[in-house]
């Protein structure tokens, strides 16, 4: 029989307590899964906070997350197929890490990397594409292979399957066991959540498991997989949340001269990361108003769905 | 640069030769920056009917509702025809599915191939770039794509140091030599014309100037014996109505601005 919520152990603890228990040093850690989207920063400066060391950083296109912690000199090895600031072009603490060979990279596409945690979700060693032949992807990146179809006798491209230790990603509400709603583009999250060997979801919202089985469409991976649980409203910013905020333009403007020098970026680190503990500071940090311009404006809300019988 | 009644910049003009490029009705995987732009142009103009793909997880077969600068904006999401995960989108363009889609690039050669991961040696490099991104699935698997950049000696050079994204490799027949399943560079549009691929050999050729342009401007900016095409046109300059929409998309000139 399966429990009760009620006599479910809770999975719900701090950002730092899950940021020390899963992350230990030189662990594989997924995020930035959505692309562009529910970035889950909150959990990336803390990483920064905790001055972790070596960890490998897998994800898609990450937009100046990847750069910051870098910049925190956590990191030793990059899997991913792009790192960057959107918005502005170049991720300068990547740019020097990468020019100074201090950093490892293995250079995916954002399919080759999809394809990667399908294989390990999937329990598989690979997975065929037939994205990358002739490209030079095959000489930054040992995960790649060519091979032939069985079938058809076509060159096709095998990806190793990539296998994280954790997984970090934001969402707009879970239920406090880590059965967690998100809605807006998934980009790569959930083959990275059934890839991954544990999850942390951070949350906008804690909820009711009442108000997540209500529509379990919507439910990224199943709790039964999810290691912690951490309440962190604002813990995307600067980037957007689908129902909760707006992307900050401003914020990732001010970060390409924030991180233009290791001098200025040490600074910014101090002000936006070392001085802040928690979602209240980080609050108290942006200001009222600035929260206030993020908020939206248009609410449009999803007709009812009814899952009864 | 200016039109009978009003003045416009250069990317303008690009955004505009971009929007020119997508035909009614066409599957479009829509990049950051002036293509996203582009995609906006043409569906209010010519393109009505054409369908947007967004590689974070959108399908979306209108423009955003509201001016917007990334396309994870959540105007872009809002009312979208589908929200889904990346690798959704990637299916269609591995199945053949995507006419066309627009690509950027810190360098390109005479086949089209397109560098924006490291410049110089990879195991000591001068410059290292962010990398992919989409832009090689987009360049190995869609039916067509367009290349969008700037036109600069050190840019267009003989030979990529890095293949990101495959053009026509070293010439013809090597697309399907290495197995990919189709497609290859269209066109380039650069910061002084627009240049197409000869159909026999798939070198890349001067087929249009932009207005105040000379050909031996284009040459001595490109980094190898550049042949020009037989007929060589002007690319023409944006309409009123493109440009009253352009400054709708774009009304800051974030992109756009001069």
């Amino acid at each position: 029989m399966t429990k009760a919520p009620e006599e479910t152990q809770t999975k719900k603890i701090s950002l730092s307590q899950a940021i020390a228990r899963f992350v230990p040093d030189d662990s594989a850690v997924v995020m930035g899964t959505a692309q562009e989207t529910l970035i889950p920063f909150a959990a990336g400066h803390e990483m920064i906070r905790q001055r972790k060391r070596d960890l490998t950083l897998i994800g898609p296109i990450s937009d100046i997350l990847f750069d910051q912690l870098v910049g925190g000199r956590c990191v030793r090895k990059i899997r991913a197929g792009w790192v960057g600031n959107v918005i502005t072009g170049s991720g300068y603490n990547f740019r020097r890490a990468a020019e100074n060979r201090t950093i490892e990279i293995e250079d995916h596409s954002n399919l080759t990397l999809s394809m990667g945690l399908r294989a390990a979700a999937m329990g598989v060693s690979f997975m065929p594409t037939r994205t990358a032949l002739g490209s030079d992807l095959y000489k930054t990146n040992s995960s790649l292979k060519t091979m032939t179809c069985p079938f058809t006798g076509n060159t096709l491209t095998a990806v190793a399957a990539i296998r994280p230790d954790v997984a970090i990603i934001h969402v707009q509400r879970s239920d406090e066991y880590g059965n967690a709603h998100v809605w807006g583009n998934l980009g790569i999250t959930r083959e990275a959540c059934l890839a991954s060997q544990s999850i942390i979801i951070t949350a906008e919202e804690i909820v009711s498991s009442d108000v997540i089985t209500s529509d379990p469409n919507r439910v990224i991976t199943p709790g039964f997989r999810v290691s912690a649980v951490v309440h962190a409203p604002w813990g995307a910013h600067p980037s957007p949340v689908p129902g909760c905020y707006n992307r900050d333009h401003e914020a990732f403007i001010a970060y390409r001269t924030a991180s233009k020098t290791p001098e200025a970026f040490a600074d910014w680190q101090a002000r936006q990361v070392d001085a802040v503990h928690n979602s209240d500071d980080y609050l108290a940090l942006l200001g009222k108003e600035r929260t206030h311009g993020l908020a939206l404006k248009h609410h449009v809300i999803s007709e009812e769905t009814d899952y009864g019988y | 640069m200016a039109t009978e009644n009003s003045e416009y910049t250069l990317p303008h003009l690009m955004v505009t030769a971009a929007a020119r490029e997508i035909a009614d009705g066409e599957v479009i995987f829509v990049g950051m920056r002036l293509p996203m732009l582009g995609f906006f142009l043409a569906k209010s103009t010519h393109a009505p009917n054409a369908v947007g793909v967004y590689e974070l997880g959108i399908v979306r077969d209108t423009v955003a509702p509201e001016p917007i600068l990334t396309m994870g904006d959540l105007p872009n999401l809002c009312r979208a025809q589908w929200l889904a995960d990346t690798a959704d989108l990637m299916g269609l363009l591995q199945q053949g599915l995507v006419d066309a889609s627009f690509i950027g690039g810190a360098q390109v050669d005479r086949f089209g191939n397109l560098n924006t991961t490291y410049i110089g040696d990879i195991e000591n490099p001068g410059t290292r770039l962010p990398g992919s991104g989409g832009a090689c699935d987009l360049a190995s698997l869609g039916k067509r794509h367009i290349i969008i950049m700037a036109h600069e000696r050190h840019r267009f050079v003989p030979r990529v140091d890095y293949i990101t994204s495959p053009g026509y490799g070293d010439g013809a027949g090597w697309r399907r030599q290495v197995g990919l399943p189709r497609g290859g560079p269209s066109a380039v549009i650069t910061t002084r014309g627009i240049l197409r691929f000869d159909p026999d050999t798939c070198e890349m050729m001067l087929a249009s100037l932009h207005p105040g342009v000379t050909v031996d401007e284009v040459l001595a900016n490109t980094g190898w014996p550049l042949r020009v095409a037989g007929e060589l046109s002007r690319t023409p300059a944006p309409e009123e109505a493109e440009l009253a929409m352009l400054r709708r998309f774009d009304p800051k000139g974030y992109w756009t601005g001069a």
